[in-house]
């Protein structure tokens, strides 16, 4: 069979959404067309539409979606017009789909072996028995350990990576020609990812079957991918080869994410990232005109009318009125987007050890009671969690502390427990010498003011029935005592720095953007002037395209306050691009501490080693070895002495880590410290540089 | 599972105790002198004072609370004041009343029920689930002893298919008892059936949102498999338990169809009680009543975790 067969092209396809009695178009004019064994990426961030597309491919819109005009063939038949009833058949049998969250994907109430074998049973037409076998041959390929037990297990049984993989044998189980994944990684860990990762590829490589691989993480595309489209706000702004799109962007769009998004061992005092002004419009307002114009660093007064999808050469178009200048190179995009604060960094004071650390946290042990009830507790002894082990942190004044680690680790119970929204168990917490009492309602209004907490989501930190001066306002008054014009000076003071209208303070933040959400909450850590700022995935809820910016954001104040800042993430790239010092906490523990410009040197903690290696990077053609974690998380009830890593540890001596807490390795000239049994040289000796970092 | 039982076990004693505590000290605090009731306005200050002796109602509370929860644990259940009968047996042969009528009320109700809820949840908002919806409230509104006369009318009087009245006796058995169930256990069924029909309409439009249901559409499924093997399995779990909890209700709490009907159940042996003030007999029927609640919660909560396995497997 030959693999140069179109699976699946869609012409012109625009695809509306009813909010309220008006229609909105989600995705529009869509050109696209993939062959057999050809795994395409389609990148977009949220509210691009890249999810629309693919359920329109599957013809599964529900009620309130439509497609207005185009057509998708799919194997030479135009499926656009199926009714439901007739794409049953082609569901799970010719077109398949893994699905971004595994666990609300599978039927809770039922064995997941059983929910493979319905595929199986209804397509192919196997007896049970026949299908029980089955399903336990397609587990062993998808490499579950125990297929036995994971067939008979429910879904919240077993892990998210577990759920994962039994979701690819389910799309994989009857050999569809065209697989859809939509995000299949996301809600998955770094580490996790990387192996999901691998196993995606290891399956569909060599198969006849089309892909389309749709994210919003451009690391995991150059991992995967042949072509990609980008998606922006519904329409299709360029599509190319993997290595054309990487190396010569030919839409300013393409450029700013690619841009925006920090790369591993890319560092602040370094280079500062482009961000991409403002926010992808909403559904009601889009105009007429280029869809990125409001955006866009290079829009001539041209850009009012839309650009249509221009051929660059029969492999490649774009969308933009000015690729040709761009594929020329007589525009530079490089300087155009926002780029300040580089004077500003070089006003950054270069760490100077001091006698009082901004922060100084000793021995912090935090602890949680694993029962479900009242009446649980009543009965018998509830084992307790240790979500953070005796962990010490310090950060000097002016510095970044970057905290990483998987969902699990203890890193937000640590962060918790430092700004005592957690009562640590034991430890000391001093900041500039001055001691905080370990329960939050103990702290002194002083202690309060110095200590200021930047959350996750933005959308559940600021009270929505206070304006944002209120919010404010609130903050200084409550903690400094501050009011009347004097607080309103310093509220529209401090808009300005986080770089919104001041008109700004009279909204509600249902009125606000995720993004100037976040910068509110910003605003309101910074405006008491804090000694400490802790910043719990402060970018993490938000689009690749706005992060930056954020990014920007806190460093530039940070630069301005020269406050200590602890700043904490799961990602690795955007953590060692912040940070001035990095710790790596697993299992509640710290396994090692650096300079962030050590971090991608040897020797690394082998955790380190395997969370590195395990980033998707968007740099063409790097890594050089690939370490891949077995197993999951161990349960936090669980009893684990010796080293926390050793059941996961792939470099794992034998014994001695087993039952020997291990000792710190401290290399004297970087200050780099490992908790390992493996001293410093025999780590060097074992790993290779994950990256060239000899920028 | 084991665990979750002995947890639910444990709980439910605990909670039969405390309730009875508070049966005991309500009742024993209601207004009213209990000799006074027994032998009546002209007995002399003696004779009260022998009957108060006899009672043990001189005795201090702990003791009389042990003593009577020990004998009622015993199955001594003591005399009534009014009757001057052992409780014990009157009280048990109302529960079977009772419990035939709950029976009779399950059988028409639930099916039909959980059959109009499902219909109205498939079709959300479209004119049928429309029609269910207004009919089904339209019925809960009225109060039980409309409802009843209204089914008296029709029945009874206009085509003189059931009787009105269902005095049964004692010795009537289940198959001859059920001709005059039928219309009680139809005036409960109009209030029990909104109740669970909205609460099944509500669990199947919940589930349909999930996303297991796309998936389980996107493997090709009939949508019949879709919904009988996917959607029902999860959104009559919330239903089944409610059903569940609902017998306590229907084992002592129809006092008002009971009452329009004739019908010898526990809930006129209550207010009987209550009438006559008699306070042992009050007692055993009110503890009868916790127990049905209490056990009908059991189950429900076995029924819960035998059906979800998140519950049962944590």
């Amino acid at each position: 069979m030959d693999g140069e067969q179109t699976v699946l092209a869609i012409k012109n396809l625009t695809v509306a959404y009813r909010i309220g009695d008006r229609w909105f178009e989600a995705i529009r004019d869509i050109e696209l067309s993939i062959e057999g064994g050809q795994i395409y990426g389609l990148v977009g961030e949220s509210g691009s539409g890249k999810t629309t597309l693919a359920m329109s491919i599957l013809n599964y819109l529900g009620e309130s979606g439509r497609i207005l005009k185009g057509s998708i063939v799919f194997d030479g038949e135009e499926i656009s017009n199926f009714p439901k009833e007739k794409m049953r058949s082609y569901w799970g049998r010719k077109i398949s789909l893994v699905p971004q969250n595994p666990l609300s994907s599978l039927n809770p109430t039922l064995p997941v072996g059983e929910q493979v074998q319905e595929v199986l049973r209804l397509h192919l037409k196997m007896s049970e028995a026949e299908a029980r076998r089955r399903v336990l041959e397609l587990f062993e390929r998808v490499r579950l350990a125990e297929p036995q037990r994971v067939a008979r297990s429910y879904p919240h049984q077993i892990s998210g990576g577990m759920q994962q993989r039994v979701m690819i044998a389910m799309a994989l189980a009857t050999s569809p020609r065209l697989l859809l994944l939509d995000e299949p990684t996301t809600s998955l860990d770094v580490t996790t990812q990387a192996s999901i990762l691998d196993l995606i590829k290891e399956l569909i490589r060599g198969q006849e079957m089309a892909v389309l691989y749709v994210t919003h993480n451009l690391g995991v595309v150059v991992e995967l991918c042949h072509r990609v489209a980008v998606l922006y706000a519904g329409e299709l702004v360029e599509d190319a080869a993997l290595q054309d799109l990487f190396q010569q962007p030919l839409h300013p769009y393409t450029f700013g994410l690619l841009k925006s998004v920090p790369k591993l061992g890319q560092n602040k005092r370094d280079q500062v990232l482009s961000a991409i002004p403002g926010q992808i419009p909403a559904l009601a307002q889009r105009g007429s005109g280029c869809i990125f114009q409001a955006r866009c660093p290079i829009a001539l007064d041209l850009c009012a009318e839309r650009p249509p999808l221009e051929r660059v050469n029969p492999l490649r178009s774009t969308r933009c009125h000015r690729w040709q200048e761009l594929a020329r190179q007589e525009i530079s995009l490089e300087e155009l987007f926002e780029t300040e604060g580089e004077a500003i960094n070089a006003a950054m004071p270069v760490q100077v050890k001091s006698e009082t650390a901004a922060l100084d946290a000793q021995g912090i042990v935090v602890e949680f009671q694993s029962q479900h009830s009242f009446f649980e507790s009543l009965t018998r002894h509830s084992p307790k969690v240790k979500a953070v082990k005796d962990v010490s942190i310090r950060i000097e004044p002016g510095d970044t502390l970057g905290l990483v680690g998987e969902s699990g680790s203890g890193k937000t119970s640590l962060a918790r427990a430092i700004s005592g929204l957690n009562e640590p168990e034991a430890g000391s917490i001093r900041i500039y010498g001055l001691p905080a009492a370990p329960k939050l309602s103990r702290r002194s209004r002083d202690v309060l003011r110095r200590l200021q907490m930047v959350f996750q989501n933005p959308e559940e930190a600021l009270n929505p029935f206070m304006t944002v001066g209120e919010s404010l306002r609130r903050q200084l008054f409550v903690l400094q005592g501050i009011r009347g014009e004097e607080a309103q000076r310093l509220a529209e003071e401090m808009i300005r720095a986080v770089q919104l209208p001041v008109d700004v303070l009279n909204r509600r933040p249902n009125q606000l953007s995720g993004g100037e959400k976040q910068r509110i909450a910003i605003a309101r850590a910074f405006i008491t002037n804090p000694d400490v700022v802790i910043a719990d995935e402060p970018v993490s809820s938000l689009d690749v395209s706005v992060q930056a910016a954020i990014l920007n954001l806190i460093n530039r104040l940070q630069g301005n306050f020269n406050n200590g800042l602890l700043f904490i993430s799961h990602d690795l790239a955007v953590v060692s691009y912040l940070a001035d010092q990095i710790t790596v906490i697993y299992l509640g523990a710290l396994m090692q501490l650096c300079r962030a410009a050590d971090l991608f040197k040897p020797p690394y903690h082998p955790y380190t080693e395997a969370l590195l290696s395990a980033v998707p990077s968007v740099d063409l053609g790097k890594k050089a070895q690939n370490i891949r974690l077995e197993g999951d998380l161990p349960s936090p009830t669980e009893n684990i002495t010796g080293c926390p890593f050793h059941s996961r540890c792939p470099r794992k001596i034998g014994e001695i880590c087993e039952h020997q807490p291990p000792p710190w390795r401290v290399d004297e000239s970087t200050q780099k410290r490992i908790y390992c049994h493996y001293n410093l040289e025999e780590l060097s000796q074992l790993q290779s540089p994950i990256l060239d970092v000899g920028l | 599972m084991v665990k979750y039982l002995i947890r639910r076990l444990s709980f439910l004693f605990l909670t039969l105790l405390i309730t009875s505590m508070v049966i005991f000290s309500v009742t024993q605090l209601l207004p009213g002198d209990v000799a006074r009731v027994i032998l009546g306005r002209e007995a002399g200050e003696a004779a009260l004072q022998a009957l108060r002796e006899e009672l043990g109602l001189n005795d201090p509370i702990p003791v009389q609370y042990t003593r009577w929860l020990v004998n009622f644990v015993r199955g001594d259940w003591g005399r009534s004041y009014s009757t001057k009968s052992e409780i014990r047996p009157q009280v048990v042969q109302r529960l079977r009343n009772s419990l035939m009528l709950a029976a009779v009320i399950l059988v028409i109700s639930v099916p039909l029920a959980i059959f109009l809820g499902v219909i109205a949840g498939l079709n959300e908002n479209k004119w049928i689930d429309n029609v269910i919806s207004i009919a089904s409230l339209a019925v809960v509104g009225l109060p039980e002893f409309v409802t009843g006369l209204v089914l008296i009318q029709i029945f009874s009087f206009r085509l003189r298919l059931l009787p009105a009245n269902s005095s049964i006796r004692p010795t009537t058995s289940f198959i001859e008892a059920l001709p005059m169930l039928i219309l009680p256990a139809l005036t409960a069924t109009l209030v029990l059936l909104a109740y669970i029909a909205r609460l099944t309409r509500a669990g199947v439009i919940e589930e349909l949102k999930q996303q297991y249901v796309r998936t389980a559409d996107l493997k090709g499924l009939p949508y019949r498999m879709v919904i009988f093997k996917h959607v029902l399995r999860n959104a009559l779990i919330p239903t089944i338990t409610v059903i569940a909890i609902s017998m306590g209700w229907l084992i002592s709490g129809l006092i008002v169809i009971e009452n329009v009907f004739n019908y010898p159940g526990l809930g006129r042996l209550m207010v009987f009680a209550i009438d006559r003030r008699d306070l042992p007999l009050l007692q055993a029927v009110t503890m009868v009543a916790v127990l049905g609640f209490a056990l009908s919660n059991l189950i429900a909560d076995i029924l819960y975790a035998v059906l979800d396995p998140r519950i049962r497997l944590g």
